[in-house]
């Protein structure tokens, strides 16, 4: 998979994103690093971060897309 | 026959647990072994229990934790995270603090690691 589909999917969980970013850590379609930074996050705990990205990414994440992800989250502008 | 009720009560009877893929003697993935290695470094008294020999631990596990992916680390039956929260919070001296807060200054001093089978 590419990093566009889960950037869009995101993208759409964090409308507020002021810093959104999906890297391919391998290069093999399956080994990503996504940031989100965004004033929804802002309060939460990180465990309460982290779970709003898998939430975001839950589809990829069950059918076996996305086999390790690696998030880095930040509330705030 | 189910492993929640064993897997609670690694959860709620452990100073830290963490559920990883292997063992800390024997690692199966960075993952866990990034956050293996946090905890070390905070001192940490680990439980360790490894999620490998039957699929259904991990499913029960996230069942009960609402978390996805392994390695999961708990601190006095508390969800802290997966290994990308683990490290930063260790990076960071956050780790350490709550340790500090829910164990006791003295938690670092045994230097426990144990190893639980649910198997």
């Amino acid at each position: 998979m590419s990093t566009q589909p889960l950037r869009e999917l995101l993208e759409r969980a964090f409308p507020d994103a002021t810093e959104l970013d999906v890297v391919d850590r391998t290069g093999g379609g399956d080994h990503f690093q996504v940031v989100v930074t965004a004033p929804s996050l802002a309060g939460l705990s990180l465990v309460e971060q982290h779970r709003r990205v898998y939430e975001a990414l839950s589809e990829p994440l069950a059918d076996g897309t996305i086999h390790e992800l690696r998030i880095k989250t930040k509330g705030g502008a | 026959m189910s492993y929640s009720d064993r897997i609670k009560g690694v959860i709620e009877g452990s100073d830290v647990a963490i559920f990883m893929k292997g063992t800390p003697s024997f690692v199966m993935c960075g993952n866990s072994d990034r956050a293996l290695q946090a905890l070390r470094r905070a001192g940490a008294p680990v439980t360790a229990v490894d999620v490998l020999p039957d699929p259904r631990i991990r499913q029960e596990l996230s069942a009960i934790s609402g978390w996805p992916t392994i390695p999961q680390v708990f601190v006095k039956g508390e969800l802290v995270g997966g290994a990308d929260i683990v490290e930063e919070l260790e990076q960071s001296g956050e780790l350490e603090q709550t340790l500090r807060e829910k164990l006791g200054d003295g938690y670092a001093a045994a230097r426990d690691e144990q190893t639980v089978s649910l198997v």
